[in-house]
């Protein structure tokens, strides 16, 4: 690497595929996306993580769609603990049965993380468009039992924020180390679906309450962490310590990118893994490099001192609402773009309207 | 008696050649002195031993450095109390 150059990336994220048999309308996913055939082959995937970890990637997550698609899954899981990382299994829970579960532990995974949709089993298979609450609770079983480091993310909307209190108390119930409460992100299936997606204020605020005093309540038993709606923040999330600085996402297909949600940035060309080794892409690709560094950004980013914080925010949520990915993210109140924001808002305190699923093929409905 | 967070490791990143915490969406890079805290983190020794122990390692006093290093791991998580 020059010495001038970017420093190392820690985290890698792996797309293993777009299919999932969970169909919510919270998904981060493109509209468009890959199916099997279009996925990067056992062997490419393996060349990829070993490009990672020389280029300084220790963390690597596992991730979709729902990895337990692939049925090279315990093979790419024993190469990653060979290479040294440390492997996060981001899962449904749909598809993990004992077999699978048993060869993954002794592939050498760490760390496994179960989505769930609800406290309510009802309530969360309206959510996920499938009948999957009850077998994901016997993952999370044999996750504990198995031993894996286990962490549940809920991703939160309007539809379950006020049940933030029993989602946490069930996580506890079904023992996990970690637990992620994160706000919806508007990018792909969720921006369509944000007019039934976005909370109240209202509903923010009383659940900011409930996660603050439950954190207190299990620290040094489960650690909860609570990530804010962005739509109600006066600034813009920080987007992995900037864009291009710390994190590499490659899709399904094999495209690199620097962020999931940068693949909604229609007229970026993101080269792929198939072309070009991981450290070109890091280092020399015109993607990675688009907004390194502060020189890139507008007024008033450029002469604010929370650049240094946020770095301008979110560039794919820049592009996702004004259509320029090099403007400040219009969460910040410090722009007039702001009332881009504010409007959204404004149009969801409406009646929400029923969800788009979240399906691979268009023609076909959710199965549940 | 300070230990490691179940989900924590201690490791040694050979492209950086430097020691590493990896814990889950993390990884903190360590000098030659946390690492060697953290290596004493097993459950069975007190703050004050891991300190006697480094102090003599290093000919020196580290008491102050080595409470304040593990109240901040504490702090995150990252450090527990067997």
């Amino acid at each position: 690497m020059k010495p001038d150059g970017p420093g190392r990336p820690t985290t890698l994220l792996a797309e293993l595929t777009h299919r999932c048999p969970l169909h919510c309308p919270y998904c981060s996913n493109p509209l468009a996306m890959v199916g099997a055939a279009g996925e990067l082959a056992t062997g490419e995937w393996k060349r990829v993580f070993a490009e990672a970890r020389e280029l300084g990637v220790l963390q690597l997550g596992l991730s979709g769609g729902e990895p337990l698609a692939r049925a090279d899954l315990e093979e790419l899981a024993a190469h990653a603990h060979a290479l040294g990382f440390y492997t996060t299994l981001v899962t449904s829970g749909v598809g993990l049965t004992r077999a699978r579960a048993e060869a993954l532990r002794d592939s050498g995974l760490e760390h496994i993380q179960i989505s769930i949709q609800d406290a309510e089993d009802g309530e969360a298979d309206r959510i996920a468009g499938a009948r999957a609450a009850h077998l994901k609770q016997a993952a999370a079983a044999l996750v504990r039992e198995l031993g894996f480091a286990f962490s549940l993310n809920a991703v939160l909307h309007r539809a379950n924020l006020d049940r933030i209190g029993p989602i946490i108390e069930l996580a506890a119930a079904l023992g996990a180390d970690r637990l992620e409460l994160a706000n919806t992100q508007y990018y792909g299936w969720a921006l369509a679906n944000r007019n039934s997606l976005l909370p109240t204020a209202a509903q923010v605020e009383a659940a900011a309450t409930v996660a603050d005093e439950a954190r207190r309540r299990y620290r040094g038993r489960m650690q909860i962490l609570y990530v804010l709606p962005d739509y109600y923040e006066r600034y813009p999330k920080p987007c992995y310590g900037g864009w291009g600085h710390t994190y590499i996402v490659v899709a399904p297909e094999g495209r690199a990118l620097p962020c999931h949600g940068a693949t909604h940035i229609d007229w970026m060309r993101f080269d792929s893994v198939r072309d070009r080794s991981l450290e070109w892409i890091w280092t020399e690709s015109p993607a990675f490099q688009a907004f390194r560094g502060d020189a890139w950004m507008p007024e008033p980013c450029r002469s604010c001192p929370r650049k240094a914080d946020d770095f301008g925010g979110c560039r794919c949520q820049a592009f996702a609402l004004t259509g320029n990915a090099a403007n400040p993210d219009p969460v910040c109140t410090l722009t007039p773009l702001r009332a881009i924001v504010d409007r959204a808002v404004e149009e969801a305190s409406a009646p929400p309207p029923p969800y788009r699923y979240r399906v691979l093929d268009p023609t076909a409905g959710p199965a549940g | 008696m300070p230990v490691l967070w179940r989900l924590a490791r201690l490791d040694f990143d050979r492209v950086r050649q430097q020691p590493v915490l990896l814990y889950p969406e993390g990884a903190l890079l360590l000098n030659q002195t946390g690492a060697a805290i953290l290596e004493l983190c097993d459950g069975r020794r007190s703050i004050a031993e891991i300190a006697r122990e480094l102090g003599e390692r290093y000919a020196c006093d580290v008491g102050a450095d080595v409470t304040e290093y593990l109240s901040h791991l504490a702090e995150r998580e990252l450090i527990r109390e067997a």
